[in-house]
């Protein structure tokens, strides 16, 4: 019983990086309708640059922030010269360049900062287990810190003028230019804000899993799991998805499939959800009426 | 009554297929001006022209400033609210929201001021704040539209064929409104319109488009007494 209840608690921990993750995947997915496969490789990118912030001598702190400006820059940039000129192209030519954004952060990693895994610090050190050794002090301040940034972007598109226009944007291009909204710098900004979100995650999930070039690449797959779950179209359902296939990843991988097929359960949860519920559990119904 | 729009020679194409063929006209400050045509005519395309959405050529004054070629986001910030077909409703955002969209452009207390305004021409816009927009009927998102565009305090609204797909008592209805805001708010309207009676009933100026080209232009009352318009467009 104690066994099990560590293992959910583990598993809503990791969640919590998947859940950035996927709410990071659903932003640009709602705008451009396709999953940015690069998600993962601009997150570990970012944390690469935290970690050089680190060894040139910043506070960690001090770095965390740089390293979210840096990356909200990186990702608006992507956008403006990557994605803008691809607005009216095919679908495959989106995914091309999805790919390649995929490819080129890949190789421009490992060529900058190595291929070797590197140990990344935690800002919340303390050789103390808490909660009765159920969480390490680690494990507690990160998901503090993502619940954080989650929640604070919940309040930003739910209550500010800028996230209203961001959304609208999103769904509809055309009205909101007809309304005065610069679609080109919201999709730029949702950009930004989706790199942001992976730069946090990538921070707070190196110092458990170590840092390499290809450290996002499973988190993704369960990231996209989590957002396919929830519903690839709603934010909310993707953060619920994503906490929900950290708990499904630990509990199986401890008593089901057995830690070495992990991933096989991220793979077989967006099977599962493809074949029996498209949608996802909070797909949204957009009702309609003529 | 002074200009406030007006396109000389405007031509319009979108890629290789050209729907306007070197247009005039002008729509006054203050007035209504409505512009009648067949399906295909290019009167969708004419008021997409105004606001920037399909590559033109020619000119296109609005209050002393020339216009075209200007992105649409700019043209709305110079004054132009459009109202486009299919209404252009945000479905999956709340009433609430898709007209504090239309208000995107102005601070937040004239918001909450101008809204009054909207509740007073469309009370019914009131009941249904909370709902999404995707689930109200064809009349309230025409209302949800025009109310939308009212909120960015326009000096020029256009509608594009706001009877389309409603119910006679609810054109008529939304027609009664525009007249009401024309006159109270002295709000200088374009509006385009398959149902030539409706629009000729409300408006001042009239222009009758066919095929890309302006085959008419005129007082309202001219228009409506022309017999090959009647013949043709209000069908006695």
């Amino acid at each position: 019983m104690i066994g099990l209840l560590h293992q959910i608690l583990s598993g809503l921990v990791t969640g919590g990086i998947y859940a950035s993750v996927a709410l990071a995947l659903v932003m640009i997915y709602q705008s451009t309708h396709h999953v940015n496969f690069a998600q993962g490789e601009m997150a570990t990118f970012s944390t690469y640059i935290a970690l050089a912030l680190i060894e040139a001598g910043l506070p960690y702190w001090g770095a965390f922030l740089a390293t979210v400006v840096i990356s909200f820059v990186m990702g608006a940039v992507i956008q403006i010269v990557l994605m803008r000129p691809m607005a009216n192209a095919p679908v495959l030519s989106s995914v091309g360049v999805f790919i390649g954004l995929l490819l080129v952060f890949n190789s421009v990693t490992g060529w900058i900062f190595s291929y070797t895994i590197k140990s990344f610090p935690s800002p919340f050190e303390a050789s103390r287990p808490l909660l009765g050794g159920f969480l390490s002090p680690h494990e507690l301040g990160a998901t503090v810190v993502t619940l954080v940034v989650l929640a604070a972007v919940y309040l930003f598109f739910r209550h500010t003028k800028l996230g209203l226009a961001m959304r609208a944007a999103a769904f509809n291009p055309v009205s909101s230019r007809l309304v005065g909204i610069r679609v080109g710098h919201m999709l730029a900004l949702g950009w930004g804000l989706a790199a942001t979100l992976g730069a946090v995650a990538g921070m707070m999930v190196a110092p458990v899993v170590f840092l390499d070039p290809n450290m996002m690449a499973g988190i993704l797959l369960y990231a996209f799991a989590g957002a396919l779950l929830g519903g690839i179209d709603n934010p909310a359902g993707a953060v619920i998805g994503g906490f929900a296939v950290g708990v499904i990843e630990n509990l199986g991988g401890a008593y089901v499939v057995g830690t070495e097929l992990k991933l096989s359960l991220a793979l077989f949860t967006i099977v599962a959800v493809l074949v029996f519920r498209p949608n996802g559990l909070f797909g949204r119904v957009l009702v309609t009426r003529v | 009554m002074p200009k406030l729009l007006e396109a000389i020679g405007l031509h319009a194409a979108y890629g290789a297929s050209k729907v306007l063929h070197g247009i005039d006209f002008l729509v006054e400050e203050g007035g209504v001006t409505c512009l009648l045509g067949a399906n295909g005519a290019g009167k969708t395309t004419t008021l997409r022209a105004i606001s920037g959405m399909v590559r033109t050529s020619g000119e296109i004054h609005f209050a002393g400033a020339r216009i075209d070629g200007r992105a649409t986001e700019d043209i709305a910030r110079a004054g132009i609210a459009h109202v486009p077909d299919g209404r252009g409703t945000f479905m999956e955002l709340t009433v609430e929201e898709n007209l504090r969209l239309g208000a995107y452009t102005r601070p937040d207390r004239a918001f909450r001021e101008d809204l009054a305004h909207v509740f007073d021409y469309f009370p019914r816009l009131q009941q249904r704040l909370h709902q999404q927009a995707g689930t109200l009927s064809g009349g309230e998102q025409q209302m949800l539209a025009i109310g939308r565009a009212l909120l960015l305090r326009p000096r020029l609204l256009l509608l594009d064929e706001p009877s389309f797909g409603l119910a006679p008592l609810i054109v008529e209805e939304v027609f009664d409104i525009l007249h009401r805001i024309n006159r109270e708010q002295r709000m200088s309207i374009l509006v385009v319109e398959q149902n030539a009676n409706l629009a000729l009933a409300i408006s001042e100026r009239a222009y009758l488009l066919e095929t890309g080209r302006m085959v008419m232009a005129g007082s309202a009352a001219d228009l409506a007494s022309n017999e090959a318009v009647r013949r043709s467009y209000l069908g006695f």
